[in-house]
């Protein structure tokens, strides 16, 4: 443990502002990467969801007017 | 004898058997990414000892240097399945282009913002023109040209070639950039900036670096599996294991 | 050979009707560089110690706005489809296109580079050295921008598209054209600069028109 104390932790030997910027703005955009593709893959596996039950609505639709 | 070589990789350029195998990899990379990054770190911010130059402001190092490698890294493997992708026509070679490129990007711009965050400590300003400053600059451009051309085809599979395409001239380009800005730099500026005083690194500081390393590069992997699954489901949407997988998921939830 | 003759005399005969093609970057070069002394001042000792940066910056954008439409008349007319439909003459068209871009853009820059002596104060020894930058470099714009025009050539979205794919690309360029000229003007050997931009030149000569086939089967494609 290179500290004595959780208040030293977070003081960072008087770089508080730089070390938790860098750190805080790294995390920040990786998750915000993480949360982006994730919501993706999502909205991606809906669109197709939705387009196929659309084309079963049609293709039902087709066969009652036969 | 290179055919006979990878053969055994052939199953795996099938699009529907890589998207499970990304989908059955996904959770352990990304559990070993996450516990691998905190562990070094933690280990880094809290236990390695104080830099005895530059203080606490060195802990920066645990994250900007894996994300200066890894961005450079990124564009390698992009231009590596560029290259697959045009010269063997593997579609899924040319979807991992589109895949990796975000994450490259958003490396590239974590090495800047943290390097900006070091370097005001350090050498008093957020930017210099420093070559390898610029060199990343000129490698957050690339990744942006690779995204813009890829998005600007209204026929998608078209603008994946062409950007798979611009991301080998960059690949190509990027020493002679590197090697042209270094010149540059040297000529104007004279003395260089070294970030660390003494050539060795301390065994106690070197290990949650070495570990923070492979959590990004692990992340890297990690990441390319989930936004490859998209990729693979937008191009093969139309084609009948899409459907069948995607109502499975569908029935499993509700 | 013969089919390379012919392209050339048809993109020659193209640009002697279409005059706005290759005035316009020149044009646009020449206010550019004349807009510089109106932002920052005229004082001469300025002029004169920005005068390579400039220059160069100016002529990078004029030769690469110039090549945006590059393509554009020929894709849709449907020439370069059956160009590669035919297998034959592809790349003959490329180097022709290229040859005659730099004809058009490159060479006029040239022309007016003692005008632009004069308008930044560059003394004898500079302009010397302008002009043979210019000599090696404008033909690696040439080739760039043509690539750029060829990777952008069926997307929806061009101009500043093309700008964003290629500056990068032009770093390299801009730092030993600009490094030659900063160092004549500092009566310090240049050869070195020039040497690294005929290198960068050749390598271009061999590796850009590949790179422009290939883009323009794609889009087509």
């Amino acid at each position: 443990m290179a500290f004595t104390s959780w208040a030293d932790f977070w003081f960072m030997g008087g770089y508080a502002l730089f070390v938790w910027l860098s750190f805080g703005s790294t995390y920040l955009l990786l998750l915000g990467l993480w949360w982006y593709s994730k919501r993706q893959h999502k909205q991606i596996q809906q669109q197709i969801r939705a387009k196929a039950a659309r084309e079963q609505r049609v293709r039902q639709h087709q066969e009652r007017e036969k | 004898m290179w055919g006979s070589m990878f053969r055994w990789l052939d199953p795996y350029a099938k699009p529907e058997t890589l998207y499970h195998l990304c989908g059955r990899l996904l959770p352990y990379l990304m559990g070993l990414a996450l516990f691998t990054l905190l562990l070094g770190n933690i280990w880094g911010l809290a236990f390695s000892p104080s830099d005895y130059q530059q203080g606490d402001s060195y802990r920066i190092i645990y994250i900007h240097v894996p994300a200066a490698i890894w961005s450079m890294g990124a564009y390698s493997s992009m231009a590596i399945a560029a290259f697959i992708g045009l010269v063997w026509q593997i579609r899924v070679a040319q979807w991992a282009v589109l895949a990796i490129a975000p994450i490259g990007a958003v490396y590239t711009v974590i090495a800047l913002l943290t390097g900006a965050a070091w370097g005001k400590p350090m050498w008093g300003t957020w930017w210099v023109w420093d070559a390898r400053l610029t060199s990343e600059l000129v490698l957050l451009f690339l990744y942006l040209g690779v995204i813009a051309l890829a998005g600007a085809f209204s026929e998608a599979a078209r603008g994946i070639k062409v950007a798979s395409l611009l991301a080998i001239v960059g690949v190509v380009n990027l020493p002679i950039i590197h090697y042209s800005v270094e010149w540059w730099n040297t000529l104007h500026q004279g003395a260089t900036i070294t970030k660390f005083a003494k050539p060795s690194i301390d065994p106690s500081m070197l290990w949650p670096l070495l570990i923070s390393l492979l959590g990004f590069a692990l992340l890297l992997a990690a990441l390319t599996c989930l936004r490859l699954r998209s990729q693979i489901l937008i191009f093969e949407q139309h084609r009948p294991w899409v459907r069948q997988w995607v109502d499975q998921q569908q029935g499993e939830r509700g | 050979m013969v089919m390379w003759r012919a392209l050339v005399q048809r993109e020659l005969q193209l640009l002697g009707r279409q005059k706005a093609d290759w005035l316009n970057p020149l044009v646009f070069f020449l206010l550019v560089l004349s807009l510089f002394p109106l932002g920052i001042g005229p004082e001469p000792g300025m002029l004169k110690q920005i005068a390579p940066g400039l220059v160069w910056i100016a002529a990078l954008l004029s030769v690469l706005l110039s090549a945006e439409r590059l393509f554009k008349d020929d894709y849709r007319y449907g020439v370069i489809e059956q160009l590669v439909a035919g297998r034959q003459g592809l790349f003959s068209y490329v180097t022709a296109k290229i040859c005659c871009h730099w004809l058009s853009t490159g060479v006029p820059l040239v022309l007016v580079s003692p005008l632009i002596a004069v308008l930044l104060g560059l003394d004898w020894q500079s302009w010397q050295v302008l002009v043979v930058t210019l000599l090696l470099g404008t033909p690696v714009l040439s080739l760039l921008s043509v690539l750029g025009a060829a990777l952008t050539m069926a997307a929806d979205k061009g101009g500043i598209l093309q700008a964003l794919i290629i500056l990068p690309l032009y770093i390299p360029l801009l730092i030993f054209a600009s490094g030659a000229m900063e160092a004549a003007a500092t009566a310090l050997p240049y050869t070195g600069q020039l040497a690294v931009l005929l290198a960068f030149l050749l390598f271009a000569l061999a590796l850009v028109p590949l790179a422009v086939r290939q883009a323009l089967r794609m889009n087509v494609g």
